[in-house]
């Protein structure tokens, strides 16, 4: 293992940001941000569907607003073929609304409120991320 | 002001996903790739979510009400079950494949990258699948 990008200042900084992102949609409007569960019942209920589309937007607006306040470009390096990535958004779909979170659902908001279902999920999401990059590497 | 409040969230969650860098699957893949050239900077932007997220979690709670809303509203469910395992280690092979998750994902349309826009979209068909297994299982 060689350690190397490593960013803890920037990263500490931008994960406090998302932390009160998540303490403001708490305190003001009293739900948990999960954002496979807010886009995906964006997409299939009605019931709050403009706060969760708002939502969406925002999380759109975010990084424009950031480069015009910022002057900063935004790097985004993706170095998969369109295939690949087909792929992984339909298993992306498909895992987070089969175990009911993602990254921010079950990443920040359980295990926040210290949920064992959140831990297990999270624990497990990012071993077989870790297995899925080691043999992608390999190949 | 719900509506407001709703796409707050959604702006600071993007810029915090923009200065931790979370957006960029590069910087995702790396902290997935232990075992080769390991970026640890993610775990510090769980970290930093955590700290601000997690004790205002159990402050906020006992509050009688959200500012903008009748009830706190989130997931109470404690089922550790196969669904959880298994969608979780789907969505941890499609992370690892792709290296974008719902939030990233989602914000990256801001940068108009054709590739994210395709993940994106089958992310979405993902959603719906379930959505479509899950009524018909229930009839």
């Amino acid at each position: 293992m060689n350690i190397v990008n490593f960013t803890p200042i920037s990263a500490f900084t931008g994960g406090v940001i998302i932390g009160l992102a998540v303490v403001v949609f708490f305190l003001l409007n009293g739900r948990l941000v999960g954002i496979s569960g807010i886009a995906s019942n964006a997409l299939t209920e009605t019931n709050k569907r403009f706060d969760n589309f708002l939502f969406l937007i925002g999380l759109i607006i975010g990084p424009i607003l950031y480069t015009l306040f910022t002057k900063q470009q935004i790097n985004v390096t993706i170095s998969n073929s369109y295939i690949l990535l087909i792929v992984a958004g339909l298993l992306v779909g498909l895992g987070t609304r089969i175990s009911g979170g993602c990254t921010s659902g079950h990443g920040i908001s359980g295990i926040g409120r210290f949920s064992l279902r959140s831990i297990t999920a999270t624990i497990t999401f990012m071993i077989v991320g870790i297995i899925t990059v080691y043999i992608k590497n390999l190949i | 002001m719900n509506k407001l409040a709703s796409l707050v969230s959604g702006i600071i969650f993007g810029v915090g996903l923009v200065i931790s860098e979370m957006i960029n699957p590069a910087k995702v893949l790396g902290f997935l790739d232990l075992f080769g050239n390991w970026d640890p900077s993610l775990a510090f932007v769980m970290i930093g979510a955590l700290v601000v997220s997690s004790p205002m979690f159990h402050l906020i709670k006992n509050n009688k009400k959200p500012v903008f809303a009748e009830k706190f509203d989130y997931s109470n469910n404690k089922n550790i079950n196969s669904k959880l395992i298994i969608g979780s280690a789907l969505f941890g092979a499609g992370w690892g494949l792709g290296g974008l998750c719902p939030g990233p994902a989602i914000s990256s349309i801001a940068l108009l990258n054709v590739y994210s826009i395709a993940f994106v979209i089958s992310m979405f068909v993902g959603f719906y699948l379930v959505k479509v297994l899950n009524a018909s299982a229930s009839k």
